[in-house]
């Protein structure tokens, strides 16, 4: 698997604020950040890092709507089509009596799809290991992670690059 | 510090809600002329009607009708504004710091609210509400009335009126407290008045828990007086609610886009939109709590009320725009997170669902006042721009009479920057 392992920058910030600024000063000089580890959240980091807006919304519709059409499907079928039954003096499509359980699999659906499409686009599986390049940044530390075989710039250039712009220390290290 | 500019009531605005008025007021007559000369139609439909309710119709009741209506809207909106001024103290929000002179102007039409309700059921009690015709109560009468007579101990002319009155008294006693202290605040600063109008508002919320429900049964629920619904306060709260957040929306959006309040960032009437968004789905959640347990439980007495509803060729339509309005149109238009951090979208979802609950209370009272004698015509619109241009021109007012931006308020710096 010797392939497979990457060499990576890792830069060591103290405060959130210094942090901020250089992952913006950073991102203006051309490099591109691998990931950026925290250990609480540091607010405005999306727009520093120039994430856009997760698309995870429009999958919640889709899957939602996939819950709505299959509770409606399978609630006509039975009722309706199948087996047709006269319950409380209502017609064969009691579309009101419907509304409870087509909501609830909307639901359902959305939340379950939700958490596994996030799942899946995050790398998250039981048998998935993290990647922990820097202990510190459970307890007090940010670390801004650059992988070096994606940039044009070399080592040197940007752990000064990253000193310059407020990193108590820079270090490296090899992640498969 | 100057933060935004504080808000005049210029005279232009004056004329312009004076001519919105008095149009308001035009139509409403020519809607008048047009009930009693009537069409074809409409005298079939009355004489059907007349035969069985053996009771004759006379166009006063449809105006009587239409300014209970509007009564009922425009007070629920006045207090909720309230309601979504003491909330945001008892949660201790920041977020609204900027905005809360908005609610407080719009709690200000509270006492022409009383007013207005005092006058009209004085004048339109027998017109509005059945049970308080005497003849209910006696026994010898062929018209007594064993279901309303076992009702009577809540439903009498003097307990209905104390307890509108008491409300009225309470709620404007402590808006004014919230308004006393808002005021000291501009004044002297500090937290003090804060801290007390936390209190104020904790207080407010408990009462108006209660009172809102309790206002439900006596101004809507009574009018259908056989028919009972557990859901109603709940409802009436409902619509009363998500029509107050559009308006304070709309007024914030005017206030925003005239320069007076332009630090209100787009996180804000983004919280603004959720509110909307978020109450029209409350809202239907109500409205399908109470439509379902009716329809599946199938018992005449309460299916008659859907049925007056439903089944009906006046107001059938209203229905179902009630539920388009409400629910649908919202729910869909206001779903993406785009369109309820831009103002354009706001303009047009905001006086939709305005109208919308305003159709809703059309159809709490009308065909339980009207029965197939109602419709919705020049009058209907005209009564409803009267009182509208009314309550603007109370509001504006008291908006103008105080600064507009809170200054020594603890939170606004958190409001300035809110982000989400």
């Amino acid at each position: 698997m010797a392939d497979s392992i990457k060499n990576y920058v890792l830069g060591v910030f103290e405060d959130e604020d210094v942090l901020l600024k250089a992952i913006t000063k950073v991102r203006k000089e051309g490099v591109n950040i691998y990931e950026v580890y925290s250990p609480f959240p540091v607010h405005g980091i999306e727009n520093a890092l120039g994430y856009n807006r997760s698309r995870l919304s429009i999958a919640a519709f889709l899957f939602g709507m996939t819950g709505t059409c299959l509770a409606l499907t399978m609630m006509i079928y039975m009722m309706t089509i199948d087996w047709p039954m006269i319950i409380g003096g209502k017609d064969f499509l009691p579309f009101p009596t419907f509304i409870p359980v087509t909501f609830e699999m909307t639901v359902l659906l959305s939340a379950f799809g939700m958490v596994g499409t996030f799942l899946v686009i995050s790398d998250l599986k039981p048998w998935g290991k993290a990647k922990m390049f820097d202990i510190r940044s459970t307890d007090d530390k940010h670390i801004v992670a650059i992988e070096l075989e994606k940039n044009k710039l070399d080592k040197t250039k940007i752990s000064k690059l990253l000193k310059a712009s407020g990193a108590s220390e820079v270090n490296e290290k090899q992640m498969d | 510090m100057s933060l935004g500019k504080d808000y005049i009531f210029r005279l232009q605005t004056k004329k312009q809600l004076l001519i919105l008025f008095a149009s308001g007021i035009l139509l409403t007559v020519v809607g008048a002329f047009m009930i009693i000369n009537g069409d074809g139609h409409h005298e079939e439909v009355s004489s059907i009607a007349s035969e069985s309710s053996h009771y004759e119709f006379h166009w006063y009741q449809r105006f009587f009708s239409n300014l209970w209506i509007n009564n009922v809207y425009f007070t629920g909106i006045s207090v909720s504004a309230v309601f979504f001024l003491t909330i945001q103290y008892v949660a201790q929000a920041g977020w609204s710091a900027g905005l809360i002179r908005v609610p407080i102007a719009m709690g200000s039409w509270l006492p022409y609210a009383f007013i207005l309700m005092l006058l009209v059921f004085g004048v339109a009690n027998h017109d509005i509400f059945h049970w308080t015709h005497e003849y209910l109560y006696d026994v010898n009468d062929y018209r007594y009335d064993a279901v309303i007579d076992g009702k009577k101990a809540y439903l009498n002319v003097p307990f209905y009126l104390s307890r509108m009155i008491l409300f009225f008294i309470i709620w404007y006693i402590l808006y004014l407290m919230i308004v006393k202290e808002s005021d000291k605040e501009d004044v002297n600063g500090g937290e003090t008045p804060w801290r007390k109008m936390f209190t104020i508002s904790a207080v407010f919320v408990v009462v108006y828990a209660v009172t809102s429900s309790v206002a439900a049964w006596d101004w809507i629920l009574s009018i259908d007086t056989h028919w009972f619904s557990t859901m109603i306060g709940w409802y009436v709260f409902a619509s009363w609610w998500v029509s107050s957040l559009a308006f304070i929306t709309l007024i914030v959006i005017a206030l925003k886009e005239n320069g007076n309040l332009d630090f209100i960032n787009h996180s804000v009437i983004h919280d603004l939109g959720k509110f909307v968004f978020a109450f029209s789905v409350f809202w239907t959640y109500i409205w399908f709590s109470q439509y379902l347990l009716i329809y599946y439980a199938h018992i005449p007495e309460e299916t008659i009320y859907y049925v007056e509803r439903v089944k009906s060729g006046i107001y059938a339509p209203f229905f179902y725009l009630n539920l388009i309005c409400n629910f649908f149109f919202p729910f869909l238009f206001l779903m993406t997170r785009a369109s309820k951090r831009h103002t354009r979208f706001l303009k047009i979802a905001c006086p939709i669902i305005l109208f919308g609950h305003f159709i809703d209370f059309y159809l709490m009272v009308t065909p339980g006042v009207l029965k197939e004698n109602g419709g919705f015509g020049f009058m209907e619109i005209g009564i409803l721009v009267v009182y509208l241009s009314s309550f603007l021109f109370v509001v504006l007012r008291s908006l103008s009479s105080r600064r507009l931006v809170p200054k020594n308020h603890p939170m606004l710096e958190e409001s300035l920057h809110h982000d989400v």
